[in-house]
């Protein structure tokens, strides 16, 4: 499981691989925080590589949602498998975040 | 209710198991196995143990003939949540506690027993839902939803012996 970082001015993207879950939330929570106290406003989270989450991953990404809208931003999500949007729409999470089919769509927010 | 909208409704199963007793010498002694296969794991109260656990309980499912998404989606995510509540919420993270996990393949389908040390809760009063107020903004709160969501059947009771308490889930074939 690692998160790799890819930074251009304002906006990040972070490829998540592997689960997203319990043991790594918090390392994800506080890379990418430490990004927009840096001045990063637009995150995605492109999730190619991850094969699911669990409730403690969804949970940071509503907190680092709420953060990144507070300091005037977004979080993107980006190629989820079917898997991921099984637990975003059982969880209604989807309602939550804008969902793109790929990193490079959601950079662009199209 | 489980959520597997691909998977068709579990056929129910009548496995025909004579006792021994009403077996006659002209019929063929089949061989029947009389206790479903059982593995058992006992781990540190630490995070970083569960996914080990999480990948031989799906490894034992693909063998079992459960359908992929059971074994990528339901049963590690599932399995994962009852092992975090364990370790964080029934050990409250104590290392010197230990979590006790049994995985039993019956002919319906897994049986999963996960056991801590801790006091236990009253699993039926953990009723969050999508539908409450604060849903979209809380960091907590929906793992034993998923739990629900994803297996048959989640039940919680106090463990014999000396742990404390132990939660149970249930998953059929698909």
């Amino acid at each position: 499981m690692s998160f790799a970082l890819t930074k251009d001015e304002d906006r990040l993207v972070v490829d998540v691989d592997g689960q997203l879950v319990v043991n790594n939330r918090q390392e994800f929570k506080q890379l990418v925080l430490d990004e927009v106290e840096q001045g990063v406003r637009l995150v995605v989270i492109d999730f190619t590589k991850s094969a699911y989450i669990d409730s403690s991953g969804l949970g940071a990404l509503v907190s680092l949602g709420k953060r990144i809208r507070d300091a005037g931003g977004e979080l993107r999500l980006a190629a989820l498998n079917e898997d991921l949007r099984t637990l975003f729409e059982l969880t209604r999470l989807d309602a939550l975040f804008p969902v793109f089919a790929t990193r490079e769509a959601a950079l662009a927010g199209r | 209710m489980r959520f597997s909208p691909s998977s068709p409704p579990a056929k129910p199963r009548s496995p025909v198991v004579e006792p021994v007793a009403t077996r006659t010498a002209r019929r063929p002694v089949r061989r029947v196995q009389m206790t479903a296969p059982r593995h058992d794991w006992t781990i540190a109260s630490d995070v970083n143990q569960i996914a080990p656990i999480v990948e031989a309980v799906a490894e034992l499912c693909a063998a079992a003939g459960f359908s992929s998404r059971l074994c990528r989606l339901n049963v590690p995510v599932a399995l994962t949540e009852a092992l975090a509540n364990a370790i964080m919420r029934g050990n409250s993270n104590d290392p010197n506690r230990a979590v006790h996990v049994c995985a039993m393949m019956e002919t319906e389908g897994l049986v999963l027993e996960i056991t801590d040390e801790g006091p236990g809760f009253d699993l039926d009063g953990v009723r969050y839902t999508p539908d409450d107020a604060d849903w979209l903004e809380r960091e907590d709160g929906r793992g034993v939803f998923l739990m629900r969501k994803l297996m048959d059947q989640v039940e919680s009771c106090r463990a014999t012996g000396d742990y404390g308490h132990t939660v149970r889930l249930r998953l059929r074939r698909a």
